[in-house]
């Protein structure tokens, strides 16, 4: 009561210039305190980030300012009144828009379709279309989102999507714009462009909060900066008066070397060969274009490209979960049949592993218990079995022994794979494939909503396998990961390797071969 | 991150809780009908364990949905549900058949009765075959072909049981009546050192069949390579891929072993019970094995209890419509429907709630934090 008095007496006061003030707000999840008496202040006209690693309390804290959780105590401020959000129609009302992470578009509406889905204006449609698509001009005029309004949602490239989940907010009256990890999806350059719009929103009096995990788009566009660990909302910092080694040791709660430490790379023979691989999908589109590139030992060739340019396929397609329609890929110089008879299995047996981009759809099956995870696609190594039946002993063995090697925690085989937090979830999938002493290894996306502690120490892993000799085939969305980590950089681009740079490539150089522009010559001409 | 119950809630609390409830609605029903459900519920339990011939009933039913109950869950393993129980069963039932009718009077029953078990087994496996092949090569759902299968099943047995295999016109659709070399022999020599009568109920040895078929599911699932890969199939199909499992071998084969267990289950009522072939004689267990495969979690260790408890339903509700005349077969039936219901549909109902309660009460604070 004393808390909401004192915010009575200062309300219409100095404090007008906050947009957004949450108090002493709590949550919990079963015994899980996911928000912890947090309090944030988000200045009128303002961008103010959020950072934290998974599972520090971001995203429930924005649900609870959407109106999808209620918080157990604590009060909302919106503009200086008390708020009480009990839905998302009322945070709608109180002038708050979302824009998810994963867009919530009806894929195969038109643009102004989306735009006014939930707020047709009555059954007949024909008066609020009118209505809304001269509205949706305005808006793009006023804040230069230029989008066709009759474009088809499933034809427009991710970053004019978002920009239509922006429309759709600002169309619905939003002050306030919440924007959930909005360049996981975008190439640098989209994500330049997305800022650039996010600056003339601000201009136009607009408030942001931003949630992320890359500190350096905190860097670059946010006024203010609040970090989350554990549940807690650890400090608020100005962002001119902070650095990037500060927030990373906020978040993690710890010093974190940022920068990957590694020698020159030492290539021996050619382990992993690929010649004019195609692949198309189940619906007959070509997603890997007489791609052609080899793999040496001791080097870390790094994939680079905007998700959903044909990089999965291609790693599923060598790793023989997938086949080609032509080409050919070699391992060890002798061939693999990836047109028809490619086997994930066999390959395995031949020092082939695979870490897989989505640990959860594919390299894990989480309700298993940790030591079952942890032989997947080995269970049938002898050291495993005792005829046909398992050798649970030896299973739970090497098991514990890897848990160690890895630090993952808590340091029990038997719980379930689930209760691993993602970065021992990745930990479980990296110790697996990577103590089988393989020749070639493949990695996709190693440290997908990883938390930084725990990417410094796969970073630092990959780096020694490269060191014992063997050929990495690196996949990742994220650029500075590439950069950093790889010997060799390729780009791919609808399908196509568009280009090989040196990872010390400048980055806009990189930006721009990862939307296709300024494609090799040489390449092209060599396919 | 989802957190965990204690098994003894999972696996105690939870189905008790729905068991109770669902008897509880099903005594309102009783109460409605203007009969004493204190009393309804006596005459139940009374006729299903208060006798030895009770008993011998209730177990003799509960071995039907043993096996029955194996079968859907085996295939639950991988991710598959078969409906088809019911005409798998149903051709095992001419499996068994068929090798009674041929050594009967040659073989003595402790010969006949291995090769009734794989003449059940294979039939059955052998209807269950067509429906996995053609969900695994082409697509076709299982659910729909194995419900396509139990009709062809039945029509088939009656044309036979009505035409190549009828005795005599007068007798009806049935096989002769067996000899003794596949008369089995009944579990009296068992109970009787306990000091119980079963007088005479059919209760018989392929009881213990199902117990050990019990105990070889649950290490086959468990504890073997391909019980591994049939779980990871089941619970994540990329994965799966992924770790090179081949999945059209793991379909075909888990559904032809879920297949021979609901054939294995003819061997109860034909040879143990009617000593001839007869149309009807699943009387519906392919069905119950579905409830009885939820209730007990595909899991043999509690299978084997919710079957004996659909098993005492069947029995004890056959004495109480016996007792009180106002309650009917139909009423039985509507609280096989209810225990169905609670136990299997609306399994989780009460779980959010105990879920709460459980940690609301602190009963984790023992758990030291988990590093995350």
């Amino acid at each position: 009561m004393a808390e909401t008095g004192n915010v009575d007496s200062r309300n219409g006061s100095s404090d007008d210039q906050y947009a957004i003030e949450l108090v002493g707000i709590n949550k919990h999840f079963g015994a899980v305190h996911a928000n912890k008496n947090i309090s944030l202040a988000v200045r009128r006209g303002s961008i103010h980030g959020i950072i934290g690693e998974n599972g520090a309390g971001k995203s429930t804290l924005m649900s609870i300012l959407y109106g999808f959780y209620q918080a157990e105590t604590g009060d909302i401020l919106i503009n200086g009144v008390k708020s009480h959000i009990g839905d998302s129609l009322a945070a709608i009302k109180s002038g708050i828009g979302m824009v998810h992470q994963h867009f919530m578009l009806v894929h195969n509406f038109s643009v102004l379709e989306n735009i006014m889905l939930g707020a047709e204006d009555g059954p007949i449609l024909n008066r609020g279309v009118a209505r809304a698509r001269a509205e949706l001009e305005r808006l793009e005029t006023e804040y230069s989102l230029e989008v066709d309004p009759d474009a088809i949602i499933e034809e427009l490239p991710v970053g004019i999507q978002q920009r239509v989940e922006i429309l759709k907010a600002l169309y619905r009256g939003a002050e306030i714009l919440i924007l959930d990890e909005p360049t996981g999806v975008l190439t640098p350059a989209e994500a330049d462009h997305l800022f650039r719009i996010l600056g003339q929103l601000k201009e136009q009096g607009k408030t942001i909060i931003l949630i992320t995990h890359k500190l350096r788009e905190i860097m670059a566009i946010t006024d203010t900066v609040s970090v989350m660990r554990r549940g807690e909302m650890v400090a608020t910092r100005k962002t001119a008066e902070t650095t990037v080694e500060e927030l990373a040791e906020l978040m993690v709660g710890r010093r974190v070397l940022l920068r990957v430490n590694k020698g020159k790379a030492n290539p021996g023979e050619v382990k992993l060969s690929v010649r004019d691989l195609t692949v198309r999908d189940s619906r007959g589109v070509v997603m890997v274009d007489k791609v052609s590139f080899d793999v040496r030992a001791g080097e870390i060739v790094g994939i680079a490209g905007v998700a959903g340019n044909g990089q999965s396929q291609l790693l599923e397609t060598i790793a023989g979960i997938r086949h080609a329609e032509s080409g050919e890929v070699l391992l060890d110089g002798k061939p693999v049949d990836v047109r028809a008879s490619a086997d994930p299995a066999i390959l395995r047996q031949r020092g082939l592993a695979h870490v897989p981009e989505d640990r959860h759809r594919m390299g894990l099956v989480l309700p298993f218990e940790e030591n079952e995870c942890s032989i997947l696609g080995y269970h049938s190594s002898p050291t495993y079995l005792n005829g046909p039946f398992l050798n649970i002993d030896s299973i739970r063995a090497d098991a514990a022994e890897k848990i160690e090697q890895f630090d993952i925690r808590p340091p029990s085989c038997r719980l379930k794979t689930a209760n691993f937090s993602g970065g021992n979830q990745q930990k479980i999938v990296l110790a697996r494939e990577m103590e089988r002493d393989p020749s070639v290894l493949l990695v996709g996306q190693p440290t997908r909503g990883v938390d930084v502690g725990a990417i410094e120490f796969i970073h630092r892993r990959i780096i020694e396998m490269r060191d014992a000799g063997k050929a990495i085939l690196l996949v990742s969305v994220e650029l500075d990961e590439i950069r950093s980590l790889s010997d060799r950089v390729l780009v791919m681009f609808a399908g196509k390797v568009v280009g090989e740079r040196d990872p010390a490539t400048d980055e806009s150089e990189l930006g721009l071969l990862m939307a296709g522009v300024g494609a090799d010559e040489e390449v092209e001409a060599a396919q | 991150m989802t957190r965990d119950l204690p098994k003894w809630i999972d696996f105690g609390l939870l189905p008790l809780i729905n068991l109770v409830v669902a008897f509880l609605i099903a005594g309102l029903v009783v109460l409605l009908i203007g009969e004493n459900p204190a009393r309804a519920a006596y005459l139940l339990v009374r006729g299903a364990f208060g006798s030895g011939y009770g008993l011998g009933f209730t177990l003799y039913y509960a071995t039907t949905f043993i096996f029955t109950g194996l079968a859907v869950a085996m295939a639950f393993h991988a991710g598959l549900f078969n409906i088809g129980g019911e005409g798998q069963a149903y051709i095992g039932g001419l499996g068994v058949a068929l090798v009674c009718l041929s050594v009967d009077s040659i073989l003595p029953w402790w010969l006949t009765f291995p090769l009734a078990i794989l003449g059940a087994a294979l039939f059955g496996a052998a209807w269950a075959f067509i429906p996995a092949v053609l969900q695994a090569k082409r697509g076709s759902h299982i659910v729909i072909t194995t419900i396509m299968f139990n009709f062809i099943a039945s029509a088939v047995m009656v044309y036979l049981l009505a035409g190549p295999l009828q005795k005599s016109a007068t007798l009806g659709p049935r096989t002769r009546d067996f000899e003794a070399g596949a008369q089995i022999p009944k579990l009296d020599w068992m109970f009787s050192p306990l000091g119980i009568d079963l007088g005479s109920s059919p209760l018989n040895i392929t009881f213990l069949l199902a117990l050990v078929m019990a105990f070889l599911i649950w290490l086959l699932i468990w504890r073997t390579r391909f019980g591994y890969e049939i779980r990871t199939l089941g619970l994540n199909p990329t994965a799966a891929r992924y770790a090179g499992i081949p999945e059209v071998r793991i379909i075909v084969v888990t559904m032809m072993i879920s297949g021979a267990l609901a054939g294995m289950m003819a061997l109860n009522p034909v040879m143990g019970d009617q000593s001839r072939l007869q149309l009807e004689f699943t009387e519906g267990a392919g069905f119950v094995g579905i409830a009885v495969a939820l209730m007990g979690r595909s899991h043999p260790a509690g299978i084997i209890p919710a079957a004996i408890l659909f098993g005492a339903l069947y029995q004890g509700g056959a004495e109480l419509a016996f007792d009180m005349p106002n309650i009917t077969r139909d009423m039985i039936v509507l609280i096989q429907g209810l225990v169905i219901l609670f136990a299997g549909a609306m399994e989780h109902m009460f779980r959010p709630a105990v879920t709460r309660l459980y940690f609301s009460m602190g009963f984790d604070r023992a758990k030291p934090e988990e590093a995350s």
